[in-house]
């Protein structure tokens, strides 16, 4: 277990500058997610094009890992259609909890977090930008309200 | 149970009168283990205290050779059980001065404390209107039971703001009483921050108005010697665990006039003296508040705790608490960046800081990666998070066997941490 493993040069730099910061408004669907142990908060909102994740940027207050992790993920998931998400986030969450998997190329920089499985308790921190996502993105689904 | 007449600080203080936090620490098992390649500095007693050598073999003797239930058979374990049990309590008695055992009942720890005042008192005397006052430094644990117990009785919840070095002021405290007012919860300490509150003049002034007095004790029972009939509060709950003993045992000490008036807050055996289909009638205190089998192995652990304490001396660890915290406190400065939440006139052994653009998980994790074991998070004191702005702090809490040498790694590690984030 090494620490340098879990706070890679490039984890750092996204937790310093943290890519698509912010956000959108208007916005065609947001969730929050909560760490209640740490007190961790993340905001997500999202502009879709169909079914397609046109544009998301997130806001929030977190560790290194859930900050880096949000900015990693935002680059990696703009432009893609729902299955293409959910196959990354399946590929991400192997990648944060099996010592010994084998990620594949197209998972690019998310391979940074792949120091994350030596340190159990800070996985939730990774994976609390992808749980958001996905209710964000449940919700983009649903009908719009007319009420 | 083998009580040994030893004076105390035998062989745990110097001529000068000063502990030695070495020879305390040697009594601690787990002390000696050590963590990610290091040697163990342990510096989260605020969560939890390690249990001493001395706890350990009074459960295993208790568990080997006394088990049995209390206060129901005549055979000899029975006798053997209930005996420990109660001597128990007694040493609980005498550690925090209780005129009686009658006042000194055993709950799982704090939380259940006050979650008993707030059911059992909080139900007959909470009228709609009426309004409980607590602290922004409050623990959870003395915040949510007293919000169930408003919402259910329709009173008001009122907190006092600290000041900005987290100090609570009695004006603030008094300015807030009112004849609606009709009980004061606050901790002894704030186990956020580490501040001492001013117990006693808060106690004396709550009184004179008419208003009750809650103390949450856990966090200074372990640091100072407490005295219930001193502060004069009308009720003090502490935790066996912050106080080296085990988990899952706690004490409530409760005035025992008041405690007379209150009814049960939970039915079930031992609590009673006759039982009908129709109707029951209650125990005598304490064991009115005692329903079921308690926790027996955790009260003799609990006992053995303070008679530890007792023979190393709660005073004079005080004392060395201090001056460690104090010289910590100093250290800290050498770190770039740190900012100390917090810097009440008094103190205890708590130190609460933020790191200039690192977030506490991540010191907490690079930390414990030099085997230096410290809380991160909001300290189950949310309301005083927010008070400040923070999501989170780093916090270390010291201990009788804390020493310098653990608050060097730490500032080494602290320094590691700066290394890491830049």
């Amino acid at each position: 277990m090494k620490l340098s493993d879990l706070y890679r040069q490039l984890i750092l730099d996204h937790n310093r500058s943290p890519r698509n910061f912010g956000r959108l408004e208007p916005a065609d669907a947001a969730a929050t997610g909560h760490n209640p142990l740490c007190g961790d908060r993340l905001e997500l909102t999202l502009r879709m094009d169909g079914e397609r994740l046109k544009q998301v940027r997130f806001e929030g207050q977190g560790c290194a890992i859930s900050m880096a992790s949000a900015s990693l993920m935002s680059e990696a998931v703009t432009g893609l259609g729902r299955a293409d998400i959910e196959r990354l986030q399946q590929q991400v969450h192997a990648l944060l909890t099996q010592p010994d998997y084998l990620p594949p190329q197209d998972l690019g920089k998310l391979q940074a977090l792949a120091g994350v499985h030596e340190f159990p308790v800070r996985v939730k921190c990774a994976s609390l930008c992808w749980r958001t996502l996905q209710a964000a993105l449940d919700r983009a689904k649903q009908p719009v309200s007319t009420e | 149970m083998n009580a040994r007449p030893n004076e105390a600080g035998v062989g745990y203080i110097d001529a000068s009168g000063r502990l030695l936090p070495e020879r305390v620490r040697a009594d601690f098992p787990l002390l000696a283990r050590p963590i990610n390649g290091h040697p163990l500095a342990y510096l989260d007693s605020a969560a939890s205290a390690q249990m001493p050598l001395a706890v350990l073999q009074a459960i295993e003797e208790y568990e080997t050779a006394l088990h049995a239930n209390v206060h129901r058979g005549v055979h000899t374990l029975s006798q053997r059980a209930t005996a420990a049990f109660e001597g128990a309590r007694e040493y609980v008695r005498r550690f925090i001065n209780a005129r009686s055992t009658r006042e000194v009942i055993f709950v799982r720890g704090t939380t259940e404390a006050i979650n008993l005042v707030a059911q059992s008192w909080g139900r007959g005397q909470i009228m709609a209107g009426d309004e409980i006052l607590i602290t922004h430094l409050e623990h959870h644990s003395n915040i949510v039971p007293w919000q169930l117990l408003c919402a259910e009785r329709g009173a008001r919840l009122v907190a006092v703001p600290p000041t900005a070095a987290g100090d609570i002021e009695p004006e603030a405290v008094l300015a807030r009483i009112n004849p609606r007012t009709k009980l004061l919860a606050i901790a002894h300490v704030s186990n956020a921050l580490g501040t001492v509150l001013p117990v006693r003049e808060l106690v004396a002034a709550a009184h004179e108005r008419g208003v009750l007095v809650l103390v949450d004790g856990a966090q200074a029972v372990a640091h100072e010697p407490v005295d219930v009939q001193q502060l004069g509060c009308d009720f003090y709950a502490f935790s066996g665990h912050k106080v080296y003993g085990p988990t899952g045992i706690g004490v409530l000490w409760g005035r025992e006039s008041l405690l007379q008036a209150m009814p049960p807050w939970q039915g079930g055996g031992d609590m009673i003296l006759t039982v009908s289909v129709e109707r029951s009638t209650w125990n005598e205190l304490p064991y009115k508040f005692e329903a079921g089998t308690p926790n027996i192995s955790g009260a003799v652990g609990l006992g053995a705790a303070l008679q530890y304490l007792e023979r190393v001396g709660p005073a004079a660890v005080g004392i060395h608490e201090q001056q460690l915290v104090a010289n910590t406190v100093t250290a800290l400065k050498s770190v770039r960046g740190l900012r100390l939440v917090g810097t009440p006139q008094r103190r205890r052994a708590v130190i609460s800081f933020v790191l200039d653009g690192v977030h506490p998980h991540d010191i907490g994790t690079i930390l414990d990666h030099e085997g230096v074991a410290i809380r991160t998070g909001h300290h189950c004191a949310m309301p005083l998070m927010e008070y400040y702005g923070l999501a989170a702090t780093a916090r270390a809490s010291f201990a009788a066997y804390s020493t310098e040498a653990d608050a060097e790694r730490l500032i080494r590690a602290l320094h590691k941490v700066r290394e890491v984030f830049g």
